[in-house]
């Protein structure tokens, strides 16, 4: 017989969703394990680096005073490209250099170990090193534990929380997540690159520990996705995320992308001298809200990546937040299931109200059709180049000739990458619909 | 005999063996991929030679796949892409084993 240890909860994955619903667990007065198969929480994660950090004020009161950040982000930078041309939206305000903040630059084998040690310290029991290897189900084939890798000992409970991320075997194992579709996936590769910390604050134009966001369209050539560029302590992270299929079908391999953007004439300048600290690559769950699995079944919920609850559509990276207020909502449900003596997917649904009345949801829900707009091909192979085009048109000074009219240009530009002003009308019209 | 991988081109002056040498992997004694290059023979995407980002998948000259487990950043890529049943077998390494990011 495996040894058996039980539990009133067991959360696999201690990643921004399992530290928050083991924390939330531990608060609440619940024995609760938190799962992890890396060596510490955060070994396993890649993101590209920014954490939108306003979803902690209800769970670490002050977390701006501990949270391990590398900058605060000031600078927030868009930018369309080709290959000879850039045109950026760049915004920067004091609002967001200062407590409560907005976004933090940190690396996540210290964000992700930070926030474990809030759920540890509050009482609950980290288990690394350990991959939970399938479902413990009982007669009625409700979910009631774990098996591990650790002499194949199991771990029960009424209830089990998946926070294993986007490849989740376990919600896949639940039937509640369907077998993996490519297509609502796209792979990040990223470089962290040394670059002193004066150097940093000299070229991104910023001072002290603020720092800069950039996200990038036009990087990809013909493979939907775009790219990113963030400013750490005393490295930069840069990368891009690219659709799965679109990747593997053109040939173009993941780290030849990543080194056409740093040489971009535009991004060069900004990384010269630098020298590569690690490479790395993780997926992203994409298919937005239409895409998202049921979130509970009899004995289980799932929170996170392993929900889809990631958005990541161009402009959006955002996905440790989403992570966050889940598994706090799923701690907090289980919680709520325990005590009524009900872990039944019915007794487990109010983890689904409470994420429809918050951001988590509401956002997805608001933003579910930006995935189709900003993966489209117009979005991805034409924009950028018209818009620069036309930034070029209006910024180049043609005398003797007298200077075009902006419809003209925005009519000779348009003409050029095969795109109708209707269709430029529709589109923006859907844009602002989608975002504004 | 399968032939030695092709040569890897260097990408911005660094080469892909430089690039991989900047990870951190606590390499186990279990393969925990396994590539059956009988089903890859008859491949015709090789979509995993393209796809994977740790560039593990070398076709061989025969048409198959050399694979080595030992330098894989555990992302799922590979199996996703694939659409040949039964060419991956696909887990994680076992607890703590495997790649260690520092700056993910
Ligand atoms: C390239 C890239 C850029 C991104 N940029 C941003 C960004 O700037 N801002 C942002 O907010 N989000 C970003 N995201 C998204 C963000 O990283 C994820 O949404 C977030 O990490 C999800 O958190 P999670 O806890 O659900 O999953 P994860 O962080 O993936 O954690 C899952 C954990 O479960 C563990 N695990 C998995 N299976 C098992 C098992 N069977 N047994 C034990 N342990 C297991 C893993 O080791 C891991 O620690 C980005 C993602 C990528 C890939
Ligand atoms: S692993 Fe899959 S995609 Fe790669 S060669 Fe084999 S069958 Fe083709
Ligand atoms: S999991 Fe990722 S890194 Fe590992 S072999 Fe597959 S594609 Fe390559």
């Amino acid at each position: 017989m495996p040894e058996v240890l039980t539990f009133d909860a067991v959360v696999v994955g201690a990643g921004p969703a399992g530290a928050a619903a083991a924390l939330a667990l531990a608060r609440a007065g619940r024995s609760v394990v938190l799962v992890e198969r890396g060596p510490f929480p955060g070994a396993k994660n890649v993101y590209g680096g920014v954490v939108y950090g306003r979803v902690l004020d209800d769970i670490v009161p002050n977390w701006w005073e501990e949270v391990p950040v590398e900058r605060w982000v000031v600078r927030r930078s868009t930018m369309m490209m080709t290959g000879t041309q850039s045109l950026s939206v760049d915004f920067r305000t004091d609002a967001w250099g200062s407590a409560p903040y907005n976004g933090m630059t940190t690396l996540r084998s210290h964000f992700d170990a930070w926030l474990a040690g809030k759920a540890t310290g509050a009482g609950a029991r980290l288990v690394a090193s350990t991959v939970a290897t399938g479902l413990v189900r009982d007669g009625a084939g409700r979910v009631v534990g774990v098996r591990t890798d650790r002499d194949g000992a199991e771990l029960h409970a009424p209830v089990v929380i998946a926070c294993d991320g986007v490849n989740s075997f376990l919600a896949k194992e639940a039937g509640l997540l369907p077998r993996a579709e490519a297509s609502h996936h796209t792979l990040g590769v990223k470089e962290v690159l040394d670059l002193p910390h004066g150097a940093i604050n000299e070229r991104f134009g910023v001072q002290d520990h603020e720092g800069v966001d950039m996200e990038i369209l036009g990087c990809t050539r013909e493979i939907p996705g775009g790219g990113f560029l963030y400013t750490n302590a005393d490295t930069v992270s840069i990368g891009v995320v690219v659709s799965l299929p679109q990747l593997a079908a053109s040939g173009v391999r993941p780290e030849e992308l990543v080194a056409d953007l740093k040489a971009h004439p535009t991004i060069a300048p900004l990384l010269r001298g630098s020298s590569l600290r690690e490479y790395a690559a993780h997926l992203i769950p994409e298919g937005g809200y239409d895409t998202m699995p049921a979130l509970a079944s009899d004995g289980m919920l799932v929170a996170g990546d392993a929900g889809a609850m990631t958005l990541a559509a161009g402009l959006w990276l955002e996905g440790v937040n989403f992570a966050i207020g889940s598994g706090y909502a799923a701690g907090r449900a289980a919680d709520r299931a325990l005590a009524a003596g009900d872990c039944s997917a019915r007794g487990l649904a109010s983890y689904r109200t409470d994420l429809e009345s918050q951001f988590v949801l509401a956002d997805h829900k608001r933003l579910r059709k930006a995935p189709s707009l900003v993966l489209s091909d117009r979005v991805q192979q034409r924009y950028p180049g018209l818009l620069c085009d036309l930034a070029e048109g209006m910024f180049t000074v043609t005398n003797p000739t007298p200077k075009a009219g902006g419809l003209k240009l925005t009519r000779a530009a348009a003409a050029r990458y095969g795109v109708s002003l209707r269709q430029l009308a529709t589109d923006t019209v859907r844009g602002l619909r989608i975002f504004g | 005999m399968s032939a030695p991988p092709p040569a890897r081109r260097r990408w911005d002056g660094i080469s892909f063996e430089e690039r991989m040498a900047t990870v951190d992997f606590r390499v186990g004694a279990r393969a925990h991929i396994a590539v059956d290059a009988d089903v890859c023979r008859s491949c015709t995407t090789k979509a995993c030679v393209t796809a994977c980002p740790a560039n593990l998948f070398a076709p061989t000259a025969d048409g198959g796949i050399l694979f080595n487990y030992e330098e894989c950043f555990e992302c799922g890529t590979c199996y996703m892409v694939c659409n040949s049943e039964g060419a991956l077998t696909w887990t994680y390494p076992d607890g703590g084993h495997g790649v260690v990011f520092h700056h993910g």
